[in-house]
């Protein structure tokens, strides 16, 4: 059945590094997710080279979702954004090229936020309904809730994200960004093979947690050639995720939800997916991991949840549709849940 | 270890469960430490009997500061469990909705004096929520779970006590969270004295600073 002209929206996310374009119906079905990433020569995003290369990536990866949807410009009923909260000349870009489109077809506009797409996509995907939700990526280390309203946000992390640990001491550890490979996932690989664990700082406060103590002394036990990389690599992690493990627990035995849902770039980890799952089976609760290919940053979640928006009464006009750097997910209405 | 018997589980916490049970002819808690199957064995043992040495230490050591706590009866090192008095009350989450402002706002400001008094010590609690404080039948409050906490007189430390207090309040609490909080302050100035408990309120500010996403972070 082809989609009708009403009932589909797209979506654009530049909020970091990937400059992604989905397509999504109001039923829900995403149509096409495409997307290309900006990959540093070294080091971490440069905002605005990263802003340059969506810039030229734009035309092409909006193409490639029209034409994987096989739908054509017109078609299109709502155009949605990552609003914030991300790097400010990404933002913009993404915000630029979804005011130019809403405008030149003369369509509706609504900015969404970036850190309650990550939850919608992973609740559209797996069928949960009301998780405890876990979102980390290399930006954002949130355990959340819905309560009244608004997603709660019941523990963070006090400094760096989950997501940036790992990428920073990969990098340290001389490992290489590969396409179709991330940091995250070279170093998954080789923690694999770590037989030994090194003790490492275990940081829990209350619901929140932090990082760069734990990173700070990874990255010098690399210094030591005593170290074999794989154990260093097994050791980080496993400090990293029995972190988060720990306050998404304890965010579990507080609300009494009966759904775990982990999302984010790092949701891809199995480790870390292990980890989760024997908590959700402790308090009885079924464990849900967003698919990988709506794990990382991308087009269609920021397309279905502004189909949330819309179908609640949301738009953004034009003149409002400036970019909110510092977006918490607790200030954002969701009226779309009860 | 010391015969307890009937127990029944009141709570499957995260951190630890707890179990009403009969010592000695008296009504007490047992607090256990489980191994958690997610983390690895040596992490998970190191955790627990951490936990399990300190915190009934840091509950001695605030009670000698004045701040309620149940009274430890033994701690049982290979099991990770800990037998304690039990305070009968309700806790301070389930009462503070259902009071007036007035009472509320007392309410704080006593939980204000308590982590006051309780830091002057040198003691952090390390997770400040309305739910590990008991208002007991006498109108005491008492604070439990110390199991995060550390003996530590660093403003820091301090500062990131409190400001777990405030992100617990907004979570739980968020419709009064800012009133809440504004009388827990309050009640810590009268104790800490107000030119040093102004020094950790500051540090509170760096603190949200340095979050994620703050409007108070600066623009490069």
């Amino acid at each position: 059945m082809k989609p009708s002209a009403e009932t589909l929206c797209l979506g654009v996310e530049s909020t970091a590094d990937d400059f992604g374009v989905g397509i999504a119906t109001f039923n829900g079905e995403i149509l096409s997710n495409a997307s290309a990433a900006y990959i540093p020569e070294e080091g971490g995003i440069h905002p605005r080279e990263a802003a340059r290369h969506h810039a030229e990536a734009a035309d092409k990866v909006l193409g490639e979702a029209l034409s994987k949807a096989g739908v054509k410009p017109r078609d299109l009923a709502l155009i949605a954004f990552s609003q914030g909260p991300g790097l400010g000349p990404c933002l913009r870009t993404g915000a630029t090229v979804a005011r130019a489109l809403a405008s030149y077809l003369d369509i509706p506009l609504v900015g969404v936020n970036h850190s309650v797409a990550h939850i919608e996509i992973g609740k559209l995907e797996t069928g949960a309904v009301d998780p405890v939700a876990l979102y980390v990526s290399g930006g954002n280390t949130i355990v959340s809730a819905f309560d009244a309203g608004r997603y709660r946000v019941f523990g963070e992390t006090l400094d760096i994200a989950l997501g940036n640990c790992l990428d920073v001491f990969a990098r340290e550890a001389g490992l290489k960004h590969k396409r179709g490979m991330p940091l995250g996932a070279a170093l998954e690989k080789l923690a694999a093979d770590g037989e030994k664990l090194i003790s490492l700082p275990y940081v829990v406060k209350g619901m929140d947690i932090s990082l760069s103590g734990l990173l700070t002394a990874a990255t010098t036990l690399l210094q030591k050639s005593e170290n074999r990389l794989e154990d260093v690599c097994y050791s980080l992690q496993e400090h990293a995720f029995s972190m988060v493990t720990e306050v998404t627990e304890r965010a579990l035995a507080h609300t009494e939800k009966k759904e775990v849902l982990l999302t984010g770039g790092v949701a891809a980890n199995r480790r870390l997916q292990a980890m989760l799952s024997s908590i959700a089976e402790e308090h009885d609760a079924k464990f849900n991991v967003v698919p990988r290919q709506f794990a990382t940053d991308n087009g269609a979640m920021i397309a279905w949840t502004g189909v949330l928006a819309y179908t609640h009464g949301l738009t953004t006009p034009v003149e409002e549709s400036f970019v909110k750097l510092r977006w918490r997910l607790e200030k954002v209405d969701v009226p779309w849940i009860k | 270890m010391d015969k307890v018997d009937s127990q029944t589980l009141l709570k499957k916490g995260a951190e630890a469960s707890l179990f009403l049970a009969n010592w000695h002819g008296r009504k007490v808690i047992v607090k256990a430490r489980f191994p958690k199957k997610y983390r690895p064995s040596e992490l998970d043992e190191k955790i627990r009997s951490y936990r399990t040495a300190h915190e009934p230490q840091l509950m001695h050591e605030a009670k000698k500061a004045g701040v309620p706590t149940p009274t430890i009866f033994s701690v049982d090192m290979k099991n990770a469990a800990i037998t304690m008095e039990f305070v009968e009350g309700k806790q301070v989450k389930q009462v503070l909705p259902h009071v007036s402002m007035k009472e509320r706002q007392e309410l704080c400001v006593r939980v204000g004096v308590l982590i006051g008094k309780m830091h002057r010590r040198g003691v952090v609690h390390g997770d400040l929520t309305t739910s590990n404080m008991i208002l007991s039948g006498e109108g005491k409050i008492f604070l439990v779970d110390f199991g995060l906490g550390e003996k530590n007189t660093e403003v820091e430390a301090r500062g990131v006590d409190l400001h777990l207090m405030k992100r617990a309040l907004q979570s739980t609490h968020y419709k009064f969270a800012e009133e809440c909080f504004k009388h827990v302050l309050k009640g810590y100035s009268e104790v800490f004295g107000a030119e040093d408990a102004e020094k950790v309120f500051e540090k509170i500010r760096e603190i949200e600073r340095r979050g994620r996403y703050v409007d108070e972070r600066k623009q490069a």
